[in-house]
């Protein structure tokens, strides 16, 4: 075991499945206590690459470490995962199936079950404590699966997917507990197809598509990439001031848009006064997340983020 | 990971698997299970018994004197304990009337008394006219009648005591055939409940596969965790099983067995209670090796469909090995018996063949010790297969020469 300040880290990750790479060289470094999202569309890698940092698959090439451990299952213990594809024994209680889901991981089984009984009345299912999980809703189940993967208090919680097939409020109620989570010093990685989430959860990103790494660092870092957006609307139509503006500049009814040249706002605003432009409204605004991604990922991959909402 | 956080996550698998399927209430129809064939076998075999005792006691009228008739009847009784479960034909008597020939299709066409056929003219000239085989039983039964009658007629009247008799509790001879025939019935006993058992480990990982628990089990734990826990979990169960039906067993040999539990055969090489430990041993180590194996290759299996047609491949195999223990019944050191003994699948049918049979012990330590060591290599290749093709991890497989190439 190595000492890291890294919760997971992989180097050059290689799988290939019937001839085709799934996963081409990703490297990732997640610092610790960080919340980290793994973005990119449908088929693009993320489950893979989780799969093999999990130690469930190992790599054709390339190394990963969790929690410090080169074998991922050493570190099982501190891990909590929640597959894309949630899995339960239909016959068992939700108290059970959350205490064997940490039995797995080492919790004694008496413990697992007290922290179950506490865990669903702190989410509102006290009332199935003894339910088998085959009379629960979709949701609900979800949950019980969700409070398998942090009965034993994992210092890392890597979740595929969370957000598919949960309503907005249940959605809310995620995003709820990822936050409490990291603010217990928990890592979190989660994959997702959803910006918005990444966007509002993560200090850190990584965006893949068609199966290489595109992206990985600060979600600011990443926004960054892009210069700020202006929309400016004028008084006059014509002048002089329409130099200012650079070739790239598209309209939309009154308002321009273009990105704020490299030389910054001031020699801009010059410009359009001393060009008469009769400035009625000026924005300036860093683009979010979804443009950062577009740029980095492109149109295509983006759309494909879209498709698979 | 080590040894034992290994045997720790295959007892929490074990221990789901085992409760899942005991406390539920199909269990109770695995418990009922071996009942059905039984009560369907006590069942047509008192009504087909009885059956085949009415259909194969054929009459036969014989029409002579009462005096040629008493001898034959006499004959009859004579020859009777020989045929011992074999019917003996049946003779009804009829006095010889006016027309022979009206007699005897009267007698032929009676429903009432209905007869194979008829036996005419007496010691002296006996016929038979009837519906029979030239060379079957009935005839050859009524010629032995005949024959005795007519020897017993001349003969001057039997003098002298009758056959003395005084039994033994066993002799080398009879130890070694009741000795060859628990040896078998071990066996069978072996063979008949891993083929009933194991057989349920093809379908073992079609739960987590299809629940898809798979990949909560799989980042949790090793895969050979997952194996070794759910082939114990199953011998556990299993074990359950057994105990209920032996207890069921003796307790019903107890009660309906004229003199009890004191009528037992004669006590195996090894004695009743050691022959009774090694056979649950082997057992647990026959349903260990061919489970392993099972698991292995059933986990390959994506649907029910695929496990039940694996199942009349595995079952054929499962008598061929049966077979090849066999050939060393009765001669335990034989070449035969000896690679019985050695080949890990047929080991346990051999050994406890080897128990009815010798006395020593060492002998069943050391196999013990070998089947342990093949059911661990089995165990690891499986879960090594699983995680190869199932779980397409590591880099796919090439043989030598094509990695050369590629």
């Amino acid at each position: 075991m190595q000492e890291s300040r890294f919760a997971a880290e992989a180097t050059n990750l290689v799988k290939t499945f019937d001839g085709k790479r799934a996963v081409d060289g990703v490297s990732l470094a997640v610092p610790e206590g960080s919340i980290f999202g793994f973005l990119g569309p449908n088929g693009a890698g993320k489950t893979t690459t989780l799969r093999m940092m999990l130690g469930i698959i190992d790599p054709d090439e390339g190394s990963r470490s969790l929690l410090g451990h080169d074998r991922p299952l050493e570190a099982a213990h501190d891990v909590g995962y929640l597959p894309e594809e949630r899995g339960l024994y239909p016959a068992m209680t939700a108290r059970e199936a959350i205490a064997f889901m940490g039995a797995l991981r080492g919790l004694p089984l008496d413990a697992g079950r007290t922290r179950a009984t506490q865990l669903l009345e702190e989410n509102g299912l006290g009332d199935w404590t003894m339910k088998p999980i085959r009379s629960l809703s979709k949701g609900m189940a979800q949950t019980v699966q969700l409070l398998g993967t942090i009965v034993h208090n994992p210092k890392l919680i890597i979740l595929d997917e969370p957000f598919s097939g949960l309503d907005a409020i249940n959605q809310g109620k995620l995003e709820g507990l990822i936050r409490a989570q990291a603010a217990a010093g928990t890592t979190v990685i989660f994959s997702t197809h959803v910006i918005a989430h990444a966007e509002r959860l993560c200090e850190q990103v990584a965006i893949i598509a068609k199966g290489k790494l595109a992206f990985s660092g600060g979600v600011a870092a990443a926004r960054e990439r892009l210069n700020p957006i202006v929309r400016l609307k004028t008084r006059a139509t014509d002048g002089p001031w329409r130099s200012a503006l650079p070739a790239a500049a598209t309209r939309d009814g009154e308002e321009w848009h273009f990105e704020l040249p490299d030389s910054g706002p001031e020699p801009l605003l010059k410009a359009l006064i001393e060009g008469d432009a009769g400035i009625e409204t000026l924005s300036i605004e860093r683009p979010g997340l979804h443009d950062a991604f577009v740029a980095i990922a492109g149109e295509a991959a983006a759309a494909e983020m879209e498709e698979g909402k | 990971m080590k040894l034992p956080e290994l045997l720790r996550a295959a007892l929490v698998i074990a221990r789901r698997d085992y409760s899942a399927t005991v406390l539920s209430k199909t269990f109770l129809f695995f418990l009922l299970g071996p009942l059905f064939p039984l009560a369907l076998g006590f069942m047509f075999g008192n009504l087909g018994g009885k059956i085949v005792k009415e259909a194969d006691q054929p009459r036969v009228a014989v029409v002579s004197s009462q005096a040629d008739y008493d001898a034959l009847v006499a004959a009859r009784d004579r020859l009777a304990p020989l045929a011992e479960e074999r019917p003996m034909v049946g003779l009804v008597h009829r006095l010889p009337e006016a027309d022979a020939k009206t007699q005897r299709e009267a007698l032929l066409a009676a429903k009432d008394t209905p007869v194979l056929g008829v036996l005419e003219g007496g010691l002296d000239a006996p016929h038979f006219t009837g519906d029979v085989d030239e060379e079957g039983r009935t005839l050859k039964q009524l010629a032995s009648f005949v024959d005795l009658a007519r020897q017993s007629a001349l003969a001057a009247p039997p003098g002298g005591a009758p056959l003395g008799f005084t039994a033994t509790n066993e002799s080398a001879g009879s130890l070694v055939s009741i000795r060859m025939l628990t040896a078998r019935a071990g066996q069978f006993l072996l063979f008949f409940l891993t083929l009933l058992l194991a057989g349920m480990l093809l379908s073992q990982m079609l739960e987590e596969k299809s629940n898809k628990v798979i990949e909560v089990l799989a980042s949790s734990v090793p895969v050979d965790a997952i194996f070794v826990g759910k082939l114990f979990a199953m011998l556990a169960i299993s074990l359950t099983g057994i105990a209920v039906w032996f207890a069921a067993g003796i307790g019903a040999f107890a009660i309906y067995v004229d003199g009890g539990l004191a009528a037992a055969p004669p006590a195996p090489a090894v004695g009743w209670p050691l022959f009774l430990v090694l056979l649950l041993v082997y057992f647990s180590m026959s349903y260990l090796l061919v489970g392993a194996a099972f698991l292995g290759i059933g986990a390959q299996a994506s649907t029910v469909r695929e496990v039940q047609t694996m199942s009349m491949p595995v079952t054929m195999l499962q008598v061929v090995l049966l077979l090849g223990a066999q050939a060393g019944v009765g001669k335990p050191d034989s070449i035969e018996a000896l690679a019985a003994a050695v080949f890990p699948f047929t080991s346990p049918f051999a050994m406890i063949a080897r128990a009815a049979e010798q006395d020593a012990i060492w002998p069943h330590l050391v196999a013990l010790g070998w089947q342990m060591l093949w059911v661990a290599l089995i165990l690891k290749l499986a879960a090594k297969l699983f995680r190869k093709s199932v779980l397409k991890s590591g880099k796919p497989f090439r043989w030598p020469w094509m990695r050369k190439t590629a």
